[in-house]
């Protein structure tokens, strides 16, 4: 039991508390487990489960080689889909995508636990470090990728298998994105996001020059003129203000910040959280905040969301979550006010919401929630400085089926690309493609000019 | 409730489940504990002559296969017959049939292939107060090196010979084990009901290898980097067991012989297979061995509800009843037109039958109907094969449905015959035609 000292403090908690909150939120599974496991995947033909992954991975496959004591081959088939096979086993929203495909589910309303199997095979395959490709004859082809998060990353590896020379420009201290900075804790554990950085580059090729910041540091322009295309997988930088009364009172932070200090804290004990913490928003960024806030020894944590339940994009499973570790889910109410004490936060003032006539609006009813601590997690926008004339829509890329831009020999993917599902899976999909798409234009460059009478 | 008691070759038991001669019948321990368990009846582990017993190894005696979640389905092993002393298990025999007067108690025996050795033996066993005995002449390993064994089995002028002996030597009721190791299992019982046997028992264990160690290259299970082929029973063996069965309850010169149904009975629908299809009773061996003696209680409740709900009194009553429709291949009725027929609601779409069909049979069931994914027959193609039944993972949601006669088979453009015709009179048939000719 933490303590309930008010105020926004580190150290609520006793060290083990602390490694036992943040350990594996899935256990990893051990042989026998996956064995079993393994032995319900019936094998479908033309499975729904692999048309309902982003990265179309061959899972009854996989599953089958699992259950033959073959988890390396499994890992291979894995990988021959989707590089960051590894991390998108933790955090797929599995229940939502391969597993709600299941077929398991319409006979017993029970999937095969496909991502748990994922993990198990490729988890064996990274520790024994056993790399499945080899780089091709070198094309002396060079492509820059701005952004090392999992459409970066994917769509370098791609691209260094085909024999080019990639650089990935990223503006942080560490590769990974995403998956180094906005991922729960309890998803990827034992610094993974970094060990599979290191698995993906192991192939060669790829260099990584780190706290380039585009716009800051370098322009699209500079990248063009120093290479034979450029890969954009800028992720999204920018987060949504909340534009209510009294967003800068001490104690209103951005749930991203929240999320990527703690995945960079060794012990997590030197991580503040209130005493009383309100997470505005209703994605997945919120749950992981809020999850985390109650694991730091926040005594209370309310998400509230503006709309309904069935609109909030956090899944069903991490709803679930959430309720479970003490997490309290509010729906129809929208910030109005922070309520500051001597320029600290104490509280929020909401407004209550309902649809009328198809569009939200308040009803004129407010109430109030005692806080110490309120996190935004409101959404996330994309910063384009440095991009010139490059078309955008929505405040996002545009991009073609390939992940062509609007610009010659520029692609991009992942979350700043129109249409992205902000899903680390559908991110490694668009990189890989759009590495092909880029790899196809080059040879298509580089073939002698004449033609064949 | 039905009446389960037991009357074989005038052996009574409360139940028809005995235990098989095998590890788990070596010792009045374990002979009591099945008892207790409620087993109607026991095989005692095969005795040997007189002198220093036959020695086991020192190592690994089973090998198994297993099925999904290690469920196992096949075992084999390479014990020989009991290896203690022969008097102390004749003692023992006595004094368990003394406790439990109301259950079999059956003596296993195996001596060498010597009039004087099974004359030497009989008295000794006779003493004991046992029911009767099984002829071992079927165990395949070890001892068949020995000529006893399989080795007898495999010639059946020895069976005759043997079985003549036991009818001669004793009073007791001889039941004749035989070996499936043998191209035409009719050919020993018949060999063994012209000696006077009272009964067969079957099927004894089949040789096999299990698996083989890829480490080592050594057959498993693996004594010293060596492996020997072993007996295959348990669950797998159970097909092989059942046809063997019915070729002798239907054989024209052993119909009518007692028999005593074995190979991989694990539950009662196994057992109530074995005794619709002429066995007297059976005996169980694997299953106790993998899940212990009390899986009897289900085998009992199990066959004896399943003869409630349709109206079977007694075991008289169902011993035999599917004998008659044990068939040659040739009399099959060919007019006779089945559809398979998918259950939409009870489908999960896995897609199993469609490509089980599609790849390896007729091309007979969708894949897609108007752009979704929907498994449907086509009986203008079906043949009505029944794999996409077997290979269905959902029990009922595939099954063949029989075409009424009259009705249209979309496949042939024929109407179904009423009439029963067989490949006997097909006019395909060559010899059929000759005979018209």
């Amino acid at each position: 039991m933490g303590t309930t000292e008010t105020g926004i403090v580190s150290g609520r908690l006793s060290p083990l508390e602390y490694e036992k909150n943040f350990s594996d939120l899935h256990p990893p599974l051990d042989e026998h487990e996956a064995l079993v496991a393994s032995d319900r995947c019936y094998f479908c033909y033309d499975a729904p489960c692999m048309t309902a992954c982003p990265t179309s991975i061959d899972i009854p496959l996989f599953i089958r080689q699992i259950s033959t004591g073959n988890p390396i081959g499994s890992a291979n088939t894995i990988f021959d889909q989707n590089i960051l096979g590894g991390m998108c086993a933790r955090v797929c929203p599995t229940e939502t995508l391969c597993e709600q495909a299941c077929v398991r589910n319409e006979a017993e309303h029970r999937p095969v636990e496909i991502g748990r199997l994922q993990r198990y095979a490729t988890d064996i395959a990274m520790r024994e470090n056993r790399q499945f490709y080899q780089r091709a004859e070198p094309t002396g082809k060079s492509i820059a990728v701005v952004g090392a998060g999992p459409a970066g990353l994917a769509c370098a590896h791609r691209l260094a298998v085909k024999g080019h020379d990639v650089v990935i420009y990223d503006a942080r201290e560490k590769a990974g994105g995403l998956n180094e900075y906005g991922i729960a804790t309890y998803k990827a554990v034992d610094d993974f996001a970094q060990a599979e950085v290191d698995y993906v580059l192991a192939i060669g090729g790829i260099e990584i020059r780190n706290r380039m910041m585009l716009g800051r540091d370098f322009s699209l322009g500079d990248m063009l003129s120093k290479h034979d295309a450029v890969f954009l997988g800028l992720g999204l930088a920018g987060v949504n203000a909340l534009r209510a009364e009294g967003e800068t009172a001490e104690g209103v932070e951005d749930a991203v910040d929240f999320i990527a200090a703690l995945r960079q804290s060794e012990t997590k004990a030197d991580i503040a959280i209130g005493r009383r913490v309100v997470v505005l928003g209703g994605g997945m960024t919120a749950v992981d905040a809020a999850v985390q806030a109650k694991l730091l020894g926040a005594e209370e944590v309310t998400i509230c969301y503006r709309r309904g339940k069935e609109s909030m994009n956090a899944s069903e499973f991490e709803q679930d979550l959430a309720a479970s570790k003490g997490v309290t889910i509010r729906h129809w109410l929208q910030p109005k006010r922070i309520i500051a004490r001597d320029g600290n936060v104490a509280g929020i003032e909401l407004d209550y919401t309902r649809i009328e006539d198809g569009r939200l609006t308040t009803t004129g009813e407010t109430g109030v929630i005692t806080a110490d601590h309120v996190l935004k997690a409101i959404g996330q926008t994309f910063e384009a400085d440095g991009l010139g004339i490059i078309a955008l829509q929505s405040g996002r890329i545009v991009v073609d089926g390939e992940g062509r831009t609007s610009l010659d020999r520029v692609w991009a993917g992942g979350d700043c690309v129109l249409g992205g599902e902000d899903l680390t899976v559908s991110a490694v999909a668009m990189g890989r493609d759009a590495a092909e798409s880029i790899n196809h234009v080059l040879a298509a460059a580089s073939q002698p000019a004449e033609a064949v009478a | 409730m039905a009446d389960l008691r037991n009357n074989f070759v005038g052996i009574k038991s409360p139940n028809p489940f005995w235990l098989a001669s095998a590890p788990p019948t070596d010792k009045a321990y374990n002979v009591e504990r099945a008892f207790k368990a409620g087993w109607g009846g026991v095989v005692w582990k095969t005795l040997g002559e007189e002198g220093p017993p036959v020695v086991n190894v020192n190592g690994p005696r089973y090998g198994a296969i297993w099925g999904a979640d290690r469920r196992l389905l096949g075992l084999n092993n390479i014990e020989l017959i009991t290896d203690r002393d022969l008097y102390t298990n004749l003692r023992e025999m006595k004094q368990v049939k003394m406790n439990w007067p109301d259950r079999a108690l059956i003596a296993s025996i195996m001596v060498p292939c010597e009039e004087n050795a099974w004359k030497a033996i009989l008295p000794l066993v006779e003493e004991t107060g046992a029911d009767g005995i099984e002829l071992n002449f079927g165990c395949p390993h070890g001892m068949s090196e020995r000529g006893m064994g399989a080795a007898v089995g495999q010639v059946p002028e020895y069976i005759e010979m043997v079985v003549r002996w036991c009818k001669q030597y004793t009073r007791m009721p001889v039941i004749t084990k035989l070996t499936p190791n043998i191209a035409d299992i009719r050919k020993p019982a018949r060999a063994a009901k012209s000696g006077g046997t009272d009964a067969v028992s079957l099927i004894n264990t089949i040789n096999s290898i299990t698996s083989v160690n890829l480490d080592t290259f050594s057959p498993e299970p693996s004594i010293d980097g060596k492996g020997s082929h072993g007996g295959y029973c348990g669950p797998a063996v159970k097909p092989i067991a059942l046809n063997m069965v019915a070729e002798i309850a239907r054989d024209p010169e052993t119909y009518g012989l007692p028999i005593s149904g074995i190979g991989g009975i694990t539950t009662w629908r196994d057992a109530a297979e074995f005794l619709v299809l002429g066995a007297g009773n059976v005996q169980v061996c694997t299953a106790a061995m993998t899940y212990g003696f009390k899986i009897v209680q289900e085998m009992i409740t199990g066959l004896s509800n399943w003869m409630d709900t349709k109206g079977h009194r007694s075991l008289d009553d169902i011993c035999g009843r599917a004998v008659p429709n044990v068939s040659d291949w040739q009399y099959l009725n060919l007019n006779y037109i089945a559809k398979a027929r998918i259950d939409q609601d009870a489908c999960i779409k896995c897609g199993r039958c469609h490509i089980a069909c599609e790849d390896t049979s007729h091309q007979a069931i969708t894949q897609y109907v108007d752009g979704k994914r929907h498994f449907e027959v086509m009986e203008d193609e079906c043949v009505g094969c029944n794999l996409c039944v077997n290979v269905c993972p959902v029990q009922d949601c595939i099954t063949m449905v029989g075409l009424e006669p009259g009705v249209l088979d979309e496949r042939t453009g024929k109407t179904v015959d009423p009439n029963y015709a067989n490949w006997t009179t097909h006019p395909n048939n060559p010899m059929a035609r000759q005979a018209a000719e």
